[in-house]
């Protein structure tokens, strides 16, 4: 385990950090108007780091490669590298679509790509992270980077108040987790995911049992999932839109991608006491999430409790704990992100004439008349994260509850498709209000080619084309999820 | 004899603390920051508490970690705040309500 092979293995983070530092003194040297040029050259990093991190997953997916560097800090195995392809990725589309949000309110800097560049690094160390100290870099990495994205729009009294809440929420969510890592550190002598797992076979006592459940309790509130969803919606409003986009497409695949790793390897001795906290919070997630977005009026608070909802799914695959689930909820994870950036670049298309954006359903009404390829577009995204079959979202949903039932959770999976049928509720208000109230507002005829590409892209996934992709995804998950099996 | 129980106790103590400086207050949004430094140094006492009673460096340079990245998150927060401010013209928390629903 050469220094070289470690820095090989961490390519992806160690380039796209060094990228960033030259970005950011060319943005400080070049002024506020660098801020396009900055975007197109950081998308192009992004999807290099992709391209790399697919490299890495086929090295790892083939057999017995080396996958741990320095010193088993870090693991570019199979699960953290499909991770990272997808968070990658996500993160180069939503920058796509930001800079014609920020040319209309004005304030788009060079620093707003760096800080997605570096919360895209502290991201893929998370997926990665084999010890308790690098997840903790990787999580606060991507926190504070998300903070300040959220109240980037400094003029904004929404945006300002947004990163507030959510600065003050995520940093008690960091000490929970911090908390937590200092009682299991304290009770099995090391911070290294093998050696807490050895340890916890050998004796699992009351203070790790707390320590555990600190560290779910925070990952929770990281991946808003309920009773810790509070700040969801309140960020998911105030955030300008395309931070909006990102919050609830790759930090939701990052901090999914921890959990799932912290559960299967360090914890997966102990399945039966993190289990209920698990099935709990799916169900609970499941059932607010679709009862908090009925009354919503504005779209992105909906979409928040639509995350909410489909966190929720995502556990269900976790709270299975076969390598089955680990495999169904990196399935959802992917179907989920091109639901999620296509429904938030369905919603940054829609503009008055001025230009300004819309975002309330009063002002969708009648869209299908004015826009009618937006308003079909929107229509099978919002299909599909209900899970209606013809569309690929129900595949997602399929697959969890797939593994739920193989894991002997069939009542788990009982409740969470009843609870699913209160999520169509406020889908079907969509064609409702799209294709049959009258149109109140006068819309922008056209959008950018760069929102159509990325729109295009995300509806042909969650088509029905989409099940094409059914056998390489289920492969690619399948490979994903026996990098935890070979460490069981 | 102080003894690593003593040590537990205190920092459990000051992490609670610092939890419902959090929720509790309903004044200033400074005093928040400053029960989020308080979780932060209960985390580091646990620590290096657990670090000596091991025989065991790590603990130790993680509490090193945990400070800086305190210190960035700080220096983070009190800008959030400052803008918060500019805009709004005041900190306290019950102000704190333009986003709700």
């Amino acid at each position: 385990m050469s220094y070289a092979s470690s820095l090989y293995l961490t390519g992806a983070e160690v380039g796209l950090s060094l990228f960033g530092l030259v970005l950011l003194l060319v943005s400080a040297w070049s002024g506020p108007r660098s801020g396009r040029l900055l975007t197109v050259v950081t998308v192009a990093a992004l999807v290099a780091a992709a391209v790399f991190s697919a490299h890495l997953f086929g090295r790892a997916s083939g057999g017995d490669a080396v996958v741990r560097a320095f010193g088993d800090l870090y693991r570019a195995d199979a699960f953290g590298s499909f991770a990272k392809v997808l968070i990658y990725l996500a993160t180069a589309a939503v920058l796509v679509v930001t800079p014609r949000f920020f040319a209309q309110v004005g304030g788009y800097r060079g620093e707003y790509p760096v800080l997605m560049l570096f919360n895209a690094v502290g991201m893929g160390m998370m997926v990665s992270a084999s010890d308790l100290m690098t997840l903790y870099i990787g999580l606060e990495m991507s926190s504070l980077s998300s903070y300040i994205l959220a109240s980037f729009l400094r003029q904004d009294d929404r945006s300002a108040e947004a990163g507030l809440k959510y600065f003050v929420l995520g940093a008690l969510a960091s000490g929970i987790i911090l908390y937590g890592v200092s009682l299991v550190y304290g009770f099995t002598g090391t911070t290294n995911y093998e050696g807490i797992r050895a340890a916890f076979d050998t004796n699992f006592s009351t203070g790790a049992l707390f320590g555990v459940v600190f560290v779910l309790a925070g990952l929770a509130f990281k991946v808003s999932a309920v009773p810790f969803h509070m700040w969801t919606p309140d960020v998911y409003e105030g955030a300008p839109t395309p931070v909006t986009a990102f919050f609830a497409s790759a930090p939701k695949v990052a901090a999914m991608g921890m959990l799932l790793r912290m559960a299967m390897d360090p914890f997966a001795g102990e399945v039966d006491s993190w289990r209920q906290i698990v099935i709990f919070a799916a169900l609970a997630s499941i059932v607010v999430g679709a009862l908090g977005a009925i009354s919503q009026q504005n779209l992105k608070r909906l979409l928040a409790y639509s995350s909410i909802n489909n966190v929720g799914f995502i556990l269900i695959g976790l709270a299975a704990a076969t390598p089955a689930g680990v495999a169904g909820a990196l399935t959802y994870l992917t179907i989920y992100v091109a639901m999620v950036v296509g429904s938030f670049t369905a919603l940054l298309m829609l503009r008055d004439p001025t230009g300004n954006n819309l975002e309330t359903f009063a002002d969708i009404s009648g869209l299908s008349t004015r826009r009618p390829a937006l308003a079909w577009s929107l229509l099978a995204v919002m299909f599909s994260l209900a899970g209606i079959p013809p569309l690929f979202g129900f595949w997602g949903k399929f697959v969890v509850f797939q593994a739920a039932v193989q894991a002997d959770l069939v009542a788990l999976a009982a409740i969470g498709i009843a609870a699913s049928v209160i999520g169509a509720f406020y889908y079907l208000k969509f064609i409702k209000v799209m294709f049959f109230d009258e149109p109140m507002r006068e819309v922008e005829a056209s959008s950018p080619m760069g929102h159509w590409a990325v729109l295009a892209i995300c509806v042909a996934i969650i088509s029905p084309l989409g099940y094409l992709l059914t056998i390489p995804l289920g492969e690619w998950t399948a490979q994903a999820a026996a990098s935890f099996v070979a460490a069981m | 004899m102080i003894g690593i129980e003593h040590y537990i106790v205190v920092s459990a103590l000051l992490f609670v603390l610092g939890v419902l400086g959090i929720f509790l207050n309903r004044k200033n949004i400074i005093v928040i920051l400053m029960a989020i430094e308080l979780i932060l140094l209960s985390v580091n006492l646990q620590l290096v508490a657990f670090s000596a009673f091991l025989g065991d460096l790590v603990g130790q340079v993680f509490a090193m970690f945990v400070l800086t990245v305190a210190a960035a998150e700080a220096a983070v927060g009190l800008a959030i705040l400052v803008i918060y401010f500019r805009g709004r013209g005041t900190i306290a928390v019950d102000d704190v309500d333009r986003l709700k629903g």
